[in-house]
């Protein structure tokens, strides 16, 4: 056997782990239930016929399996996690905590409104947080995440529309936005316009307001922008939106740069949705659960979706139809009362750092990024020139001539123990890479992220492109072959003689 | 490879007789990189000038196939289904998408020759 | 403050590295009126015991369902959850993990999430399932555009028995894609949906069981659907039915749009929930939301990657948006790996047998009517009188005695007397005498 092979091909503490499917030992079982006794059942005839076909495991090898499982992830947990726009800050344990009281985590969201107030009492404290960060008048609490928080704002702006009698067919995103804007619009019966950034990185104020006429019904903004830069025209922007009759939406992704220090409703915002598992900490989860309030300004507030918490007579109560002061909601997004256990977490935040905290998160998040832009400027190519806000965008140009792609450079950073940044996002440079670092690194994580990456820029110029072009070496898997992947996708497991017959096809 | 025209949305059209043929060009197979999956239209088919045809993806991006020209659809590349990959090894040649009885073959005559495509496409770039 | 990563001297020195005299400086591009001048009117920052005394406070004015008996459903669903569970998710690796971009350093993301979806496909007897959505409700919206575009029709016709909030957000949805929705009226006398379909039907959504728990045997509806050309979306809000209940694949269904909390998750008050979504094969470049697929690495191992994805942008640029619920479809999937085929079952029987005996309690009941002829662990019962009073005494009283049809369907007069209840294997012999006699009492 050659250096590094072993006989199971597992590597220490790199255990290779089967899928629970082909560990079945059938009569085996992780949970014992109480015998159901005799019962006369009232299925009428709908019993199920056929096996579900599970496997049967005990409760050990289930949580071996999950925590061989999490072996394989990077995690903000275990290190920088520098993925620009998308806030990879630490994660607080007291918020979990909180989160499972069973206070809240044991509230059916059916409960008579008499035995949930304290439940709907954070709510309320948290829009109260929101409103009063964003100087923003009304917030819509139910949408799941900020894509959905993006579809909120949009049909409320499109509601206000119609109210308005006005039928207009435009939004217009910059090409820097975030990436899931155009999708949202195009749901609301809006086609997108995208308008190009100038120079310095900045939405060209003289193409936007040669654009924007009666037909636009938005402009959407990400400010910060995704290429970590502040609209330093945002009022003209303003300005000349509202101009034109039509409706300011900002992106909030990027909250976290200016939380505490300047107010989106102060900017001539009139939508904005935040991003809790950005701005306020609540954990990514691997993909979600996510929460995207959705802040809105005082001529669209009547038309926020359902429900409504409002403060009566009785105490807090949830408006459920649309009826009442209710009657022009645009409807409900989501069951219930949106995500309220990643409320509770991002309350805690909150109040644990208070409002100077929040300030003071914004302006590390910052000073950070300055760092590392300042610590390797000159060693890679910065796409426009700082101060940056929370993060900085490079591109490839540093890379030209060396046949290593930004990707490249990317995987090789996994070996080095660093998660990659956000690569080939925004798309206005070519082969980008955008850098947040977040106000949760020590300054010793930052100098080491800049030691690697400039020692990495300068074997790229070097000339060791095989380095970087097999890269990772050292990971949990080597490259995956995403082609294969997509041509001829196996989805789930199948067990082996259907795969065969499946093969055979 | 004269006998190709292009339209600016990267098809090319071939006619064979008194049918055209449709694929995508070199260039926008090259941009799209590995295809993964086809979707053809039904045979029969009619469309007009700028309809869509077809959906072409890849692991990067998918994309629309347009109508280069009005007529009807008369066959279809079900090679394809299986082999999406010649649309990459062979994208004017074998891996063709569509035919369309063209309702005005002078359509045909309004298209991109090769090299007014190529200056096109080195302009897009 | 404890979460954040710099010393004062620390900012000292980064300012003096990045040529800036203060932090001002590097704010400059923000428009100096925009300024705040002084602090917002926020509390200032607190300690842990500060912000768990706070926040214990506000949960201690709330009735938890753990203690009282709990006969709550209608879309959330309270089991039991076992401890292991709780411990998976809390794992910094699983918690602190993003969407897996980087696919050789989140492997564990990628292989449980291809597990997820071979699970839901399996209990709903379908072929594939994507990797979750934000809820049931977001799941049966997108259901609704996704046979829209298979079907390349534009109506979709909704059951009454459908749960409101999964007609009320596919309304939403819809609300700007021209005229597309039939909703039928919620009501507990049959309906006829098969004669609702016609040349420009997409698709039949219904919900199995129902809102109001019945149970129907979907294969004749399913036939009717495909004669016409259209597809059968089936809802399912309590997906441990399927551990007992005839699943929707093999009565015919194209779409299974469901809601996971029950297996895994928490009641939350509402959220974080989890959407499932499963299809046939032949629909999969249709089918919306993130998908995990196996492939190889480049030294031959298997591993696994998302997948499809240029599909799902392309869908969503026109049509949809969706995201998914990661650390909720974890949940799910190791308590899904905890039953296994045997404790699935058994937990579908327990619940079942527990709503019969409860049935059986409440049929006795003087001035009570247990209004359905099948149901899985969960139905309707008729009150003499309005069933939201009732509702409201028995909470004061510490009993969460189940649902009003009201406040699901309000203004529906027919439903105004009635309650929805809902017994799982949590509810004790105990909590059944509680509800049967308070009922006595407020009937």
């Amino acid at each position: 056997m050659a250096e590094g092979e072993t006989i199971t091909g597992n590597r220490a503490l790199q255990i290779e782990e089967p899928l629970l499917f082909e560990m079945d030992a059938p009569g085996q079982c992780g949970v014992d239930l109480p015998d159901s006794g005799p019962f006369e059942d009232r299925l009428g005839g709908l019993e199920r016929r056929n096996p579900v076909g599970l496997p049967g495991l005990s409760e050990p090898r289930v949580i071996r399996h999950f925590t061989r499982l999490s072996q394989k992830n990077y995690a903000i947990d275990a290190g920088i996690f520098p993925l620009g726009s998308c806030t990879m800050k630490h994660n607080p344990r007291l918020n979990e905590r909180l989160a499972r009281l069973p206070g809240f985590a044991q509230l059916h969201p059916m409960q008579p409104e008499s035995t949930v107030q304290g439940a709907l009492a954070l709510i309320d404290t948290l829009a109260d947080w929101l409103r009063t960060l964003t100087g923003m008048p009304a917030v819509a609490m139910s949408p799941a995440a900020g894509a959905h928080g993006e579809l909120c704002g949009t049909m409320v702006i499109r509601a206000a529309l119609d109210a308005r009698g006005e039928k207009r067919s435009t939004v217009l995103v910059p090409d820097s936005a975030h990436g899931t804007n155009p999708a949202t619009a195009a749901m609301c019966g809006y086609a997108v316009e995208p308008i190009p950034s100038n120079a310095r990185g900045r939405v060209d104020l003289a193409l936007l307001k040669e654009r924007l006429d009666d037909d636009v019904a938005a402009f959407m903004l990400t400010n910060p922008s995704t290429c970590g830069l502040f609209e330093d025209e945002i009022l003209e922007q303003a300005e000349a939106v509202h101009a034109a009759g039509a409706y300011f939406y900002c992106d909030g992704a990027n909250f976290n740069a200016i939380a505490g220090r300047v107010r989106p409703g102060d900017l001539g915002i009139d939508c904005m949705h935040l991003n809790l598992h950005k701005t306020f900490s609540t954990p990514h989860g691997g993909g979600g659960p996510g929460s995207g309030p959705v802040m809105l300004s005082e001529a669209l507030a009547p038309f926020a979706p359902l429900p409504w918490l409002v403060h009566g007579a009785e105490g807090l109560r949830l408006v459920e139809r649309a009826e009442g002061e209710a009657a022009r909601a645009i409807g409900r997004l989501k069951s219930f009362h949106g995500q309220f256990g990643m409320f509770v977490r991002a309350l805690a935040y909150m109040m644990s750092h208070g409002g100077d905290g929040i300030r003071q998160a914004s302006e590390d998040a910052v000073l950070s990024a300055n760092y590392v832009l300042a610590g390797l400027e000159d060693v890679m190519s910065l796409s426009y020139p700082g101060p940056c806000m929370h993060e900085m965008l490079f591109d490839d140009r540093f890379l030209k001539g060396t046949g290593i792609a930004t990707l490249d450079f990317a995987k090789a950073m996994i070996d080095e123990g660093l998660h990659p940044m956000t690569v080939y996002f925004p798309l206005v440079v070519h082969g980008a890479m955008l850098i947040e670092p977040t106000e949760s690194e020590s300054r010793q994580s930052l100098d080491v992220f800049i030691r690697v990456m400039r020692a990495l820029a300068e074997r790229a110029k070097g000339g060791d492109t095989a380095w970087f072009t097999g890269a990772p070496r050292l990971a949990p898997r080597r490259r995956l072959d995403e082609t294969t992947a997509a041509r001829q996708p196996v989805l789930r497991w199948l067990p082996e003689e259907a795969s065969a017959e499946k093969a055979a096809e | 490879m004269n006998d190709l025209k292009y339209t600016r949305e990267h098809e090319w059209v071939r006619m064979e007789g008194d049918v055209a043929v449709i694929g995508i060009s070199a260039f926008a197979q090259e941009a799209l990189g590995d295809v993964v999956f086809v979707e053809l239209p039904e045979i029969g088919k009619s469309l007009k000038a700028g309809d869509q045809a077809a959906v072409v993806e890849s692991v990067k991006a998918a994309s629309e196939v347009y109508a280069p020209l009005a007529g009807e659809v008369v066959g279809v590349n079900e090679a394809l289904n299986d082999d999406p990959s010649t649309v990459n090894s062979d994208p004017t040649g074998k891996g063709w998408f569509l035919k369309m009885k063209p309702s005005n073959p002078a359509d045909f005559e309004a298209l991109m020759d090769e090299a007014d495509y190529r200056k096109f496409a080195e302009e897009q770039g | 403050m404890r979460y954040l990563g710099l010393t004062d001297a620390d900012r000292r020195a980064m300012l003096a590295a990045c040529g800036a005299a203060d932090i001002d400086a590097l704010y400059r591009d923000v428009p100096k009126s925009a300024v705040l001048a002084d602090p917002l009117d926020l509390p200032l920052h607190a300690g842990e015991m500060e912000v768990e005394r706070a926040l214990a406070a506000l949960a201690a004015c709330n009735l938890s369902a753990a203690d009282a008996p709990c006969f709550l459903g209608a879309g959330a669903y309270r089991h039991h959850v076992p401890a292991a569970v709780d411990y998976i998710i809390q794992r910094g690796e699983f918690l602190t993990a993003y969407t897996p971009y980087q696919p050789e350093i989140a492997q564990g993301t990628l292989q449980y999430l291809f597990e997820f979806q071979t699970q839901v496909a399996l209990i709903c007897g379908m072929e594939i399932a994507s990797a979750s959505h934000y809820d049931g409700a977001t799941a049966c919206a997108e259901a609704a555009l996704m046979a829209r575009r298979i079907a390349k029709r534009s109506r979709v016709v909704v059951s009454g028995g459908v749960h409101p909030h999964y007609r009320g957000v596919t309304e939403t949805y819809f609300r700007w894609l021209g005229d597309g929705l039939d909703l039928l009226p919620p009501s507990l006398g049959d309906e006829d949906l098969a004669a609702c379909i016609d040349g420009d039907t997409a698709a039949v959504m219904v919900q199995n069981p129902d809102v109001f728990g019945r149970l129907r045997d979907l294969a004749p509806l399913a036939e009717a659907c495909h004669e016409a050309g259209a597809l059968l979306i089936v809802a399912v809000a309590e997906p441990v039915s399927l551990g007992l209940v005839r699943p929707p694949g093999e009565m015919g269904a194209d779409i299974v749009a469901a809601e996971g909390q029950p297996v895994g998750n928490g009641l939350n008050f509402g959220g974080p929930y989890l959407g499932l979504m499963a299809t046939r094969q032949r629909f999969v470049r249709q089918l919306p939301g993130r998908i995990a697929g196996q492939t190889i690495d480049a030294d031959g191992r298997r591993g696994w990657v998302l997948t499809l994805s240029a599909r799902e942008q392309h869908i969503r640029r026109e049509k949809a948006a969706s995201t998914n619920s990661g650390l909720c479809a974890l949940a799910f999937c190791v308590h899904m790996a905890l039953l296994g085929e045997e404790g699935f079952r058994a937990l579908a029987r327990l619940n079942h047998a527990r709503a019969v005996a409860l049935a059986d309690a409440l049929a006795a009941v003087d001035g009570v009517t247990v209004e359905n002829d099948t149901f899985f662990n969960e139905f309707t019962i008729r009150l003499p009188g309005p069933a939201a009073p009732v509702a409201d005494a028995m909470a004061e009283r510490g009993i969460l005695g189940g649902v009003p049809a009201s406040r699901l369907f309000p203004g529906v007069e027919d439903l105004a007397d009635c309650l929805v209840v809902c017994a799982t294997e949590t509810v004790s012999d105990d909590d059944i005498a509680a509800l049967t006699a308070a009922l006595k009492e407020f009937v």
